[in-house]
Parts: structure tokens; sequence; C-alpha cells
């Protein structure tokens, strides 16, 4: 989308690209499939425990998970740049930009005001964040 | 498209449109509704964001790894990942035009929504029954109400999609309705999306 | 089951002891407004408009219809939020030494309370969403909003959350907590009686209707447009307009997320917020300010909006710096969401918090800046006429300036721990939202006033009120600036100190003189009225520039016979400058929304279900839910939603407006 997009309101010729592209059988299969496999590895990575380290587990799934909301999103909400003349494609990043304000801001303030606001010696409180 | 709506035959700028015009109707819809998805999406951020700090506050009661059952979840995962794609079966017969497939794969979905709400409710009542309800703890109120507004949703989706299938049977596929469809399937697959977020960020690392 | 069980049932919490029969006060107000509230409702019953009323202006999903029952709420409310302050003033010139005042703290906590939320909820916000609902579709060359009955769904939501606001004044009692009704001071263990419900309940159903209401201007402004409107053609106040409903809908889902949290708090024992169990109570201060900071851009953004519309029609003038003006908008919308922390400095967070977000805040007040630049270079070397909504927008820029200044002052971390909560605040937030967002909501209200009704604002009265106002202002919170700056705290009933005693009294003459600005103001309307037909004027009385002056004053309920094609930024002074002609004939049929009773209904019933969550009277909590959802599901079953006006009635409308197009005066 460019912020030049001539405004869609008139001049549409056929009256129908308004409705959102549909998807078909093998979208929604290749969808499905993906999203069976993304959900099968994280459950089984954390309840075999397969990697010891817990951290790397946690980054593994959330990469997972991360890879699966975008799979969902491609062939079961059928996003792309140009539905809705790339409206829907910038709300949805605009909303991640604030999801992710809010979470991590949200979670970095608390731990913050956490750590600073144990009881605490004047040397530690020194070190402080 | 849009120089040739600006200038008249002769190339002198035209001020108005006299044309007849026609407006696809409810040619918003799909947008304005994909926006309240995003507003949605807050509300979704605000509890894990919540969750996220209350999240290890136990009190002395207990933690993710000792209440969370992860084969149940897991099974709950299934059930809406299936009335996912049966969801997607309805839209494709929904655009065939095939209005007793349509309405059969709705019944389906609807089938796997309403198990996915049984699973949770039984894992609720059996939290409750344990004596760890959400008033036990900064953890668990964070959790009841991060898995339960998502269930709320899903009911929500169920109480919809009876009214959607009574229109359907009613009217047929009229484009009210196809859009009315469309903007259910939208709303299911977020769910879905959200649910992502809710088993990994929840489940997963709740008893890592 | 004795009778007192019963009425336990029946009845919840309420009580004839509920009553506040003992507040003289109260007794007063009720009298008073139950006269009024009969004379109104005695003369539209005399004059028979209540077929009127209900056809024409309650059921109606007409934005501009929508549009003035907002700023028609939002003055009412003015006059009771403004009696809240004077009351407030009165107390603190009167309560030293040993003086008490008039007001009883639990009375005077009710009323800072109210006043705040009344304030901002109630006639900042309506003012705003009204004026957009008018002017927004008109500048766009629209013919109503994408979703008209939602619209007329979100005006009863609000409406459902003053009416619940204004019950807490004769029965039960408000909450005595603040505006944002802090924890842990607003869980049960300290606020058990109904404040705080009639708090939530009120917030949560007009918050409701105000996403709603984003949403749906953000799909009008992005969908609806003219053709050949291009983004960098959409006159400014429309940018403001989307980039506000943008926050409404980024920011008011936290507000409905975290009011819902306090309530599973106060109802169901649930611990988010409270000392005790693993709750926390500074995650509700972090929560309703990240939807709390955006709020007061979402307020005002709209007023920087309505000044250039303004500054470019008075001085003749195209809007200097156009595309900077749009970046700035986006900016300050983004930078918004990224300082919400300034607003608890004092909370603890540390050193490496405090300047991230003491940074973020001060770099606001670069695209801010750039805004007042651009005006003023508007300006330079421009004709300007000062017609009351060119008075107003100067006056804003002067006052507005010294409380973003003031602002950037408490963005400075270290000098926030001495300011928190003094009435340096108090003067700097109602320097930026009197001076900013009240000031551009009346020129606003000045400028298109003859756009609604067809007839001038009348001047005379009109100069009276804005004296009075600018004036009133300053004498009222200048004191307040210095008093912060002596270390005087928010909130206080009583002083000892009689050294203070001085400042206290000229505030509150200054807030006597907002009360003869107000007087003014409503006097400036009933003038405005009686003189009408001296006052009437054509589509165009200002020699406008964007396309809401292209059309009749008032504008035809389809706004535009023909849709305008737009090919410059200021579309309608390019159509004058090159001569662009109404047609007159081959008019064609119009399709347009039916009026519904939806929204009257779900707003009784969301008001019922409100009332009854909060004085716990399940049964009606139950029924009126339950009859809630019934009634809008019923309402998906009506398909026949709309209707044509057909091509020979709007001949007949445009034959007689036709003159009336267009012509200044």
């Amino acid at each position: 989308m460019s912020i030049d997009t001539p405004a869609p309101h008139h001049g549409n010729p056929t009256g129908h690209d308004h409705l959102e592209p549909h998807g078909s059988m093998k979208g929604y299969l290749t969808g499905f499939i993906l999203s069976v496999i993304l959900t099968a590895v994280p459950f089984w990575l954390v309840m075999d425990h397969v990697i010891t380290s817990p951290g790397w587990t946690t980054a593994t799934i959330l990469f997972l998970a991360a890879v699966q909301i975008f799979v969902h999103m491609v062939y079961f909400l059928h996003m792309n740049t140009r539905s809705e003349g790339g409206w829907s494609m910038l709300a949805l990043i605009f909303t991640l930009v604030m999801v992710i304000i809010t979470l991590s801001g949200s979670i970095w303030v608390m731990y913050h005001l956490n750590a600073n606001m144990m009881p605490m010696t004047p040397a530690m409180a020194e070190s402080a964040p | 498209m849009a120089t040739q709506a600006l200038l008249a035959g002769n190339g002198a700028p035209t001020f108005y449109v006299t044309e007849e015009e026609h407006h696809p109707e409810g040619g918003s819809t799909m947008l304005g509704f994909w926006i309240y998805l995003m507003s949605d999406c807050l509300i979704f951020a605000g509890l894990f964001a919540t969750y996220g700090v209350l999240g290890h506050s136990y009190a002395g009661g207990p933690s993710g790894r000792d209440v969370f059952e992860l084969p149940l979840v897991a099974v709950n995962t299934a059930m809406l990942l299936f009335s996912s794609i049966t969801y997607g079966f309805a839209m494709l017969a929904m655009e065939r035009g095939s209005k007793s497939q349509t309405l059969l794969w709705m019944a389906i979905t609807w089938v796997f929504g309403a198990a996915f709400i049984g699973i949770e409710m039984h894992e609720f009542a059996g939290l409750i029954a344990e004596g760890h309800g959400p008033w036990t703890s900064g953890f668990l109120t964070a959790f009841f109400s991060l898995v339960g507004t998502h269930g709320l949703h899903v009911t929500s989706g169920l109480i919809w999609m009876i009214v959607l299938m009574v229109q359907t049977a009613q009217k047929g596929l009229i484009p009210a309705n196809k859009r009315r469809l469309m903007c259910l399937s939208m709303f299911w697959h977020f769910l879905d999306v959200v649910w992502i977020g809710v088993f990994t960020f929840v489940y997963l690392m709740g008893v890592l | 089951m004795t009778t007192s069980d019963l009425a336990k049932i029946i009845f919840g919490r309420l009580s004839l002891e509920s009553i506040p029969y003992h507040e003289p006060i109260l007794i007063g107000t009720f009298i008073g407004v139950a006269i009024g509230g009969i004379a109104v409702l005695g003369a539209i019953t005399y004059f028979k408009w209540w077929g009127y009323l209900w056809k024409e202006w309650l059921t109606s999903v007409d934005h501009k219809r929508i549009g003035v029952m907002y700023i028609v709420l939002a003055i009412i409310m003015l006059l009771r939020g403004f009696s809240d302050a004077l009351m407030m003033r009165a107390q603190q010139a009167l309560s030293f030494g040993d003086n008490q005042g008039f007001l009883p703290a639990h009375h005077y906590d009710q009323v800072f309370t109210a006043h705040g939320v009344i304030m901002i909820f109630f006639v900042a916000m309506p003012l705003v969403i009204g004026l957009m609902n008018f002017v927004v579709p008109l500048q766009i060359g629209a013919r109503d909003v994408a979703f008209p009955f939602l619209n007329n769904f979100s005006f009863w939501m609000t409406v459902s959350g003053v009416i619940l606001t204004m019950l807490s004044l004769f029965i039960g009692e408000y909450a005595r907590t603040g505006w944002l009704a802090y924890p842990p001071l607003s869980n049960l263990a300290y606020s058990p009686d109904v404040g705080v419900d009639y708090w939530i309940w009120g917030l949560q159903l007009s918050g409701i209707g105000t996403l709603l209401s984003g949403v749906n201007f953000v799909t009008t402004i992005v969908k609806m447009r003219a053709p050949g409107m291009t983004m960098m053609k959409l006159p400014v106040f429309t940018w403001t307009a989307l980039v506000t409903n943008v926050l409404i809908v980024a920011a008011f889902p936290i507000l409905t997320a975290v009011l819902a949290m306090l309530t599973v708090d106060r109802y169901l024992g649930f611990h988010f917020f409270t000392n005790t169990m693993g709750g926390n109570p500074m995650m509700y201060i972090n929560l309703i300010w990240i939807w709390g900071h955006p709020e007061v851009y979402i307020l005002i953004l709209p007023a920087f909006g309505v000044f250039s519309e303004v500054v470019p029609t008075f001085t003749g003038k195209r809007l200097f710096g156009y595309t900077s003006m749009v970046y700035a908008t986006v900016v300050i919308a983004i930078l918004s969401y990224l300082v919400w922390l300034h607003h608890f400095f004092t909370m603890g967070s540390g050193a490496s918090v405090n300047s991230f977000f003491g940074i973020t805040t001060m770099i606001i007040s670069i695209p801010t800046g750039a805004k007042i630049f651009n005006w003023l270079f508007t300006m330079y070397r421009g004709r300007i006429r000062y017609e009351l909504p060119m008075m107003w927008t100067v006056a804003f820029m002067l006052t507005f300036v010294i409380g973003g200044m003031t602002g950037v002052m408490l963005a400075v971390p270290p000098a926030d721990f001495v300011l928190h909560n003094s009435l340096f605040l108090i003067a700097h937030f109602h320097n930026v939202i009197i001076g900013g967002v009240l000031f551009g909501m009346f020129a606003g209200i000045n400028y298109w006033f003859p756009k609604v009704f067809g007839f001038k604002l009348d001047r005379t009265w009109g100069v009276r009120s804005f004296w009075l106002w600018v004036i009133g202002f300053w004498f009222a919170f200048a004191p307040l600036y210095v008093l912060g700056l002596m270390g005087v705290t928010r909130r206080l009933r009583h002083f000892d100190d009689p050294t203070l005693h001085p400042f206290f009294i000229v505030a509150a003459f200054g807030a006597l003189l907002i009360a003869g600005g107000i007087a003014c103001m409503l006097m400036q309307f009933f003038v405005s009225i009686r003189d009408r037909e001296k006052l009437k004027v054509g589509g165009d009385p200002w020699n406008g520039r964007s396309l809401e002056w292209s059309t009749t004053s008032p504008p035809p309920q389809y706004n535009f016979a023909f849709t305008p094609v737009v090919h410059d930024l200021d579309a309608w002074w390019d159509m004058k400058a090159r001569g662009a002609e109404h047609p007159t004939s081959g008019y064609h049929a119009i399709h347009m929304p039916k009026n519904t009773a939806t929204g009257v209904v779900l707003g009784v019933l969301a008001t019922a279900f409100g009332f009854a969550m909060i004085w716990y009277m399940w049964w009606l909590a139950a029924i009126s839910f339950v009859a809630m959802i019934g009634y809008a599901i019923f309402h998906t079953f009506n398909y026949d939603r709309d209707y044509y006006i057909p091509a020979e009635e709007v001949a007949r409308t445009e034959g007689h407006r036709t003159p009336a197009v267009a012509t200044q005066g």
C-alpha cells in the first residue's frame, strides 16, 4: 500500500473485490498440516524434555509459536499485502507493534519495580537497575 | 482507473460524479471487522501482560508445573485445530454455493468447538475442586482470566455460529449471509491464533 | 425466609438508606433536577415533540444528528462537571484554620472523583466524537459513516454510562478514589460501597461505545473517501480524526481489560490488584496508563485538527506544511504509546526505566512544536479575520504553549519526584486540556455551527464568553502552579497554613469568571436561536476550503446529491477557483440506511444491567444481560435495513437548495 493509493470507494469496476481473497482446498490443507506439525513439536519438546536447557526450550517454542501464527495468518486468515488495499496488513502490523509494546513494556517496568522495591542494603541499592 | 474517473471525456476535469453510483453493499464490513479483531487482540495483550507479571506470584499456592495437565491441553488444542480446518471446509462449500454442505461443515465445527469448551470447563472444574480456584493466588487469577476470556470468546463464537446456521437455513447463501459467515470465519481463526499464544506462553512455558 | 431476606434478593444492596436524604446539597440538587426534568418533559409533551424526537433524533442513524446529540450531551455534562469544580474551589477557598468549609470529606472525595471522570469521559470525549461525527463524512464527501447503526449504538452506550454516573448522585454514592480509582483503595476491602461499582460500570459501558466508534471511523475514513481524495489530500481534521480513532482502537481495549480485572477482583475475590495473595496494585496503574496516556492524545489531536482547519480559512491561505502536519500527527500518536510511565515515575522502577520514559516524553514536544510553527507560518502575512473560531485558536496557542512547557518540566523524573501529585500537575493538565482540547472544541463549535444549523452563532455573546473563559482560566490555574511549586498536594479538603489562603481565593475568583463564560455561552446559544433569521447563512459562510462547505447549511440528509470529485488538498477552494458547476438535473435515487430503535433498546438494557450489577440484584442482571444478547441477535434477523430516496424527492430538495449552495454570507 502506498500512502497515495486512490480512494477505493468509487470506480470499483467489479464490485466484488471488496470480499477477502478466498482460500482453496490446497491452501487449507497445507495450513492444517503445517499447524499440526508446529503444534505437535513444541508439545513433544516440553513433554519429553528433549532439550535439557529450559532457556533453549523456551526460545524454540516461542519461535515455533511465531511461525505457527504466521501460518494461520497466511493460510486461514488469508492475509496478504493486497487485500483491502493493504490496510488490513497495515492494521495487523500496527497491532503487533502495540501488542509487543504492551507486553514487553509492562514486563520490563514491573520487573524493575520488583527488583528495586525489594528490601535491600545500601550496597545493593548502588547496583540496582 | 482513478485518473479516468477524474477527467471527463474531453479531458476537462469533472467535479461531480454524475452517473449512477453503485456502492457494493457492505463493502466496508470485512475491514471493519478486522479492525475490531485488532482491538480484541489488544484486550488479550493486556491479559497476557498481566499473566506475564503475575505468572510467578504463587502466594504459597501451586505453580503451573503442579496444576497443568499437558495431555489434556494437547487434546484441547487438537479440537480447536480440527474446528479450524472444518470451518475452512465450510467456507469452501459456501463459495461453491452449496448450502447443505456449508451447514454440515458448520455443524461439525460447532461440535469441535463445543468439545473444546467442554474440556476447558472440565479442567477448570477440576482445579477448583482441588482448591486451586482463581482466588488462590495472583498466578491462578491471571491464568483463569486469560484462558477464561479466550473460552468466553469461543462460547460467543458458538452462539454466533448457531445464529448464522439458522439464518443460512432460512435465507440461503445470500450476500449478507456470506458476509456474516466470512466475519465469523475471521473471528474463529483469530481465536486459534490467540490459542497458539495461550498454549505456548501459559501451558508449555508454565511447566518448564 | 424473612422479609429482609426477600428484600435482599430483590433489591440486593439497595435500601432506603441508600438515598442520601440527609445531605442538603444533594436534596437541593435533586429538587432542581426534578423540577427542570419535569419542565423539559412537560414541554416536550405539551408541544407534542415526542414523535419527532423519537423518529428524527433518538433512533436516527444520520451521522449529523448523532454528532449533534453527542455535543448536547457534552454540554449538559459540562454543567454537572463544572458545578463539581465550583464546589471544590469554594471548599478550598473557605476551609482554612477553624473553618471546615461546607463539604464533609465523604462528600468532597466524591466531588473530585466525579469531576475528573465526567470532564474526561462525558464532556471531552463526547465533544470530540460528536465533532468528528458531524464533520468527517462531510469532509470526505461521504453520505454517512461505514456502519450507521453501530454509530447510533455507540452513542447510546455512552448515554448509559452517563445515566449510571448521574444516578449515583441520588441513589447511593460515587467513588471516593480519584478519577482513575487506583487499587488497593478501590478494592473491596477499602471501598466496600457502591461508589467504585458505579465508576466501573459507567466507564465500561461508555468505553465499549467509544471503542466501537473508533472502529467505525477508521473504516469510514479508509473506505469511503470521495474519488480522487488520496491520503495526502485528506483534510487535516480528518487526518487527526483517523489517527485519534486508531488510538481509540489501540488503547480502549486495555481500559476494557483493566476494568474487567478490577471487576472480578471486587465481585469474585480474584487477586489481580490486591495487596495480598500475589496480587500487584502497581500492575493496575501500569495498565490503566497504557490506556490513559494515549487517551489524552485522543482528546488533543482532533483539537489540533480543528485549528488546522480554522487557521487557513481565516487567514485565506493554504495551510503551511501540510505534509509535516500529517507526519507530526502520526509521530505524536506513536510516541503517545511509549510514555505511559511518566504518570508514575515515583513508583520506583529505577533510573533506567524512568530515563527511558522521561526522554520519550520530552521528544513528543518536537512534533507538537512543529505544529505550532506551522500554524504561525500559515498566519504569517495572511489576511487574518478575527472571527470567533480564530480568536479561540489564538488563545489556544498562547495558553497551550505554557501547558506544554510545564509538561516538559514534569517529564524530568527528578523534578517529577517533587511535583508528583501536586497542584502543579493539576495546573499543567488543566492548562493543556482546557487550553487545548476545550478551546479547540469551542473553536470547532463556533466554526461548524452554521454548517449544522444554517445560522451563525451570535458574536457579541461569543466574545464575552471568550474573554471570561480565557481570563478566568488564568486566574483559576496560575495560582495552582505557584501553590504546586510551594508543595501543596492535590485533593486536599482543608488547610492550616494561612499564607496559602490568598492563592485559593484568587483561584476561586477565576472559577467564577469561567462560570460567567459558561453562562455567556448558553446565552450565546439562546440569542442565536432567537435571532436565527438574522444570522442565517448560505452553504459557505466563512469562504471555506474543504468539502463540507460545498453543500447547503444544514446539509440535506444525504449530504451530497452528487459525490464530489477531488483534485486538490483544499478541494472546495479548488472547485471555487476553477468554477466548478453543480449539476442542476439528472438526479439519481440515493441509497440510505433506515433508522432503528435497536440502539435505544440496547442502551436501556445495558443501563439496567449496569445498575443491577452495582446493587447486586442478580436476577435483574441476568434478565437484562440475556435480553440484551437476545435483542441484538433478534436485530440481526432484520435484513431490511436500507431504502432509496427517490430521484424526484432528491430533485425537489435540490431545487430548494441549489441557490443556497455555495453562497457566502
